[in-house]
């Protein structure tokens, strides 16, 4: 298989690391160490590999690592980093919207997406948002109540804030 | 006791911030150096003699460390367990086996044949590939009522595919129906379905420097390591469970999945192995929800008492027993659900087919049974023109009351009609539509489940709390947390008794070897079991500080109790001792700061299978679920706009972690009923990944409203009720009853899927 060294940010870490050619961004990231991606499906169905690459929500199974050469990646890990990142963590905790916690990581990452480019929906629309992110424990009513606080808060604000 | 400080309150759990983090490591994460990759190479077929399995190509290819078939199984034809240290016959024997065997049958799509270690995924794969597999095809059976025909095909080596049977007899059921004014017969069907639970099956084992087998793994059951132990033809004490954070079980990880594979691999090649199935792996590899069919005949006076009630349950157990007999007594003793019914006849038949084995998921049973009875009692207020809440109210079991199957008494408070008023009325005002083709309706059923694992496994549970000289405290439990917050309980019990903060715990948990052995995180059984163990243990601690402290203090024990890190003398909380002086008190004259305590459920004997009597489970959950849906008649798509759930929960130990339950089990719930089905033609699965085995999604799912009753009653700590399977109970005939209600169908055939609405509605047009 053909391999390319590709240079990326992940969480404001700068990485220029070997990838092979039909290698998944999921893939990758795992394999250099960024475990909080989580691996449920490897084809787009389940989300709990969903990442922020370039301000973009995507899923990283279906994204090979070669496209992410050049651009900004933000995992669960670099959520700390943000304002709503930050709030989100501290929403779902308090609101007893993580069980098993293995959804949770991408469930955060579609709703911090979300959030930065649509910072007031309603429930309706959080639904709609976080649509794509299976989660088997909760029944969702505690993961959008989580995301709705934080959207409540931030009414007025547009986009995220680095901290 | 002490007052609730850190009990009854919605707090964190202890790992919550570790998983928003991203620094919680699962089975997945863990990576050991020089450690290899396996893959296991399945049967294509679901019926047909193993003629040959030749290695040799797959061994020759680079990078290939092992290959291993049947032959390299010391013992392969082995029996599933689920953590009971006591030993069941009778029937109960789990029999499976590790790897197909030459020269006998294949007997499910998938079943594994040959294991392969090397140094990278891929080559592990092709290997699998270079594995030349002769097979002698054979016709198979797929249907259980075939499969009992006195001809059938034999799934496995024996003369019969009928695993076992069950009954339950009370009173004269003829004659019952003889009184009956009303006699209903239905029959239902009711299909495989997948736990679906995010996290795939993943395991690593690697050989310590004294040669046992180390296993870190996401199981229900640690357990297991007397089961991989017997697989391998070693002691007990040379194979070690290290269970992970698990995500999500639901019964599909209580039996062994990776851990025979990596341990016979490890201990072939001496290096670490890992093994991580894929989700269309994982789908065709763990047990399925056993498949039923059920024929229920009911019968009742005009004024709407119950009778007489027969019913005639098949389970279909696909290829291997594995926990099939349980399954099949749970359903048998949960036949006639809350009801008070004089006249009872219940028959269960389990069979082998061959389709993937069936085995544990959340409900064990008796949620076929409450789909059942719940539709029949539904028909029959239909039948008499009678509301359906009132039915049950006429019917239903009160406290005091005995199950209609095995006339066990109920010794705690039954909450009926109580929790069926509550939910029903928790509905509200009804939605209204104004297009014409969307029809409302509204369904209601109630059940009961057990919590705590039938009394004649003898189940027991053991928990280490110790107070550390700083005033931290430790909690050690063998306790897998499959993500209820199983772990986190235990920590919030030790800290309302010790009055520190959930901060000042640290709990250590799921370690087969060093730490207490805490049973099975199945069952709806570590609230009760483990809580208690927990609770005893922390008490015991407790004593010993306040005994100190009454010493120090000169006023007798009973007076004191501890709060915020202060042994206080009640009524006057200006007297007190630092919590820290009464353990360096202790400490100074060698009183024992630590206590392992083992708490024993209730034991019976094994009952006469062919009638269930007496004591089966130690208590049941009480409750019950309504639904409001909206069924669009001209595509039959049907949208839940409203459920509520309501339980006797006993005592909420963590209102958060109780709610979080009821709200995910009535939306799993929701799944069984509308979309959810492991389809399977001719043995072959036709949903093999997540884009065909339908799940809900947020916006499938509608907020869930729970009510708790705290009656106090349970048999758990602080008289909790465990609520983990009870809460996925009932829903999927309420939201089946609330479509009737809408349309007039009745769905005898699950999930209700649009196409079979539609069908039944345009029955006219359909029969041109």
């Amino acid at each position: 298989m053909e391999e390319y060294k590709i240079q990326l940010t992940v969480n404001d870490e700068k990485i220029s690391v070997v990838a092979k050619a039909e290698e998944s961004l999921l893939k990758f990231l795992r394999r250099n160490g960024f475990t909080e991606v989580k691996c449920g499906c490897e084809k787009g169905d389940c989300g709990t590999c969903t990442v922020i690459m370039n301000g973009k929500t995507i899923k990283s199974c279906i994204t090979l690592a070669i496209q992410a050469n050049g651009k900004e990646i933000l995992t669960a890990k670099g959520l700390e980093k943000t304002k709503i990142g930050q709030k989100l963590q501290e929403s779902f905790v308090r609101h007893g919207a993580v069980q098993c916690g293995f959804c949770t990581a991408g469930m955060l990452m579609a709703a911090k997406g979300y959030l930065d480019t649509n910072p007031e929906p309603d429930k309706e629309e959080i639904r709609k948002a976080i649509s794509g992110n299976l989660c088997r424990c909760t029944g969702y009513k505690k993961i959008v109540e989580a995301i709705y606080d934080v959207a409540a808060e931030n009414y007025g604000l547009e986009g995220d804030i680095n901290v | 006791m002490s007052e609730f400080k850190v009990v009854g309150k919605a707090i964190p759990r202890h790992d919550a911030w570790a998983k928003v983090r991203g620094e919680l490591k699962y089975a997945d994460d863990f990576t050991l150096p020089r450690m290899l990759y396996a893959k296991v190479c399945r049967s294509k077929y679901p019926a047909a003699k193993l003629i040959s399995v030749d290695i040799n190509k797959a061994k020759s290819l680079k990078g290939v460390k092992a290959v291993l078939t049947a032959r390299d199984v010391p013992r392969n034809e082995t029996v599933t367990k689920f953590g009971q240290s006591t030993d069941v016959k009778g029937g109960f024997e789990g029999l499976y086996r590790v790897l197909a065997e030459e020269g006998k049958k294949i007997r499910f799509v998938g079943e594994p044949i040959a294991l392969v270690a090397a140094e990278t995924e891929e080559i592990a794969e092709r290997a699998c590939d270079l594995i030349e597999i002769k097979y002698e095809l054979l016709p198979g059976v797929f249907d259980p009522e075939e499969a009992m025909k006195p001809n059938a095909y034999l799934v496995g080596e024996k003369d019969s595919n009928i695993v076992n049977e069950f009954g339950c007899l009370t009173g004269d059921v003829e004659k019952g129906f003889t009184e009956s004014e009303v006699i209903i017969e239905d029959r239902f069907e009711i299909p495989f379905i997948d736990h679906a639970y995010l996290e795939p099956e993943a395991g690593i084992s690697w050989l310590d420097d004294y040669g046992t087998i180390n296993i870190r793994v996401c199981s229900q059951v640690i357990e297991h390591f007397r089961d991989v132990a017997e697989v391998l033809n070693l002691p007990h004490n040379k194979v070690r469970y290290i269970g992970t954070m698990i995500g999500g079980g639901f019964g599909g990880k209580e039996d062994i999945t990776v851990e025979s594979f990596i341990a016979l691999l490890t201990l072939k090649t001496k290096r670490p192995v890992r093994l991580v199935y894929t989700r269309e792996e994982s789908l065709m590899a763990h047990c399925k929800k056993h498949a039923f069919i059920e024929k229920y005949k009911i019968g009742a006076k005009k004024n709407g008492k119950i009778v007489a009630l027969e019913a005639y349950y098949i389970g279909n157990a696909g290829a291997y027993t594995y926990l099939t007999p349980w399954v099949g007594l749970y359903a048998t003793v949960s036949a006639t659900g809350p009801y008070k019914i004089p006249n009872v006849k219940i028959k269960t038949q389990m069979v082998l087919t061959n389709n993937i084995f069936a085995s544990a998921f959340r409900g064990f049973g008796a949620n076929q049974a409450n789909i059942g009875y719940e539709s029949i009692v539904d028909e029959l207020a239909r039948k008499l023109n009678m509301d359906p809440l009132e039915i049950r109210k006429i019917n239903c079991m009160h406290t005091g009351d005995a199950l209609s199957t095995t006339e066990q008494v109920i010794k705690t408070y039954i909450a009926l009609p109580e929790a069926a008023e509550k939910a029903w009325e928790g509905l509200g005002e009804p939605a209204f539509s104004k297009d014409k083709n969307i029809k409302i309706g509204r369904g209601i059923a109630i059940g009961q489940m057990s919590y705590g694992r039938m009394t004649f496994l003898r189940d027991s549970s053991r928990c280490y709390v110790k107070l550390e000289t700083d005033g931290s405290l430790i909690v050690r439990s063998g306790i897998p947390d499959l993500g209820g917050g199983q772990a986190s309980l235990l920590s919030q019990i030790a800290a309302n008794e010790l009055g520190v903060t959930m901060e000042k715990v640290k709990v250590y948990n799921t370690d087969s070897m060093l730490t207490p052995l805490a049973g099975t995180t199945t069952a709806t059984r570590q609230t009760y079991m483990s809580g208690n163990a927990a609770l005893k243990a922390a008490k015991e601690v407790r004593n010993r500080i306040l005994n100190k402290a009454a010493e120090v203090l000169n006023v007798n024990p009973d007076k004191l109790d501890i709060v915020s890190e202060k042994v206080v003398v009640k009524y006057d909380k200006s007297e007190y001792l630092p919590l820290i002086e009464a353990i360096q008190a202790c400490n100074a004259a060698g009183i024992e700061l630590y206590s392992e305590a083992q708490f024993n459920a209730p034991f019976t004997g094994i009952p006469d299978l062919s009638n269930i009597k007496g004591m089966t489970f130690p208590d049941f959950a009480f409750g019950a679920q309504a639904a409001e849906v909206a069924v669009d008649i001209e595509t039959g798509q049907v949208k839940v706009l409203k459920i509520v759930s309501c339980y006797d929960v006993g005592k909420a130990l963590n209102p958060a972690c109780v709610e979080g339950q009821m709200e995910g089990g009535s939306i799993q719930g929701m799944g069984y009923a509308l979309c959810e089905d492991y389809a399977i033609e001719k043995g072959i699965p036709q949903a093999p990944s997540l884009a065909e085995y339908l799940i809900p999604t947020a916006v499938d799912s509608p907020e869930v409203k729970t009510i708790m009753i705290e009656s106090g009653g349970g048999l758990g700590p602080y008289g909790a009720k465990g609520i983990g399977e009870p809460s996925y109970n009932n829903i999927v005939p309420a939201i089946l009853n609330a479509i009737y209600d809408a349309t007039g169908v009745r769905i005898r055939q699950l999930p209700a899927t649009a196409e079979k609405i539609i069908r039944d509605l345009k029955k006219d047009f359909f029969k041109k």
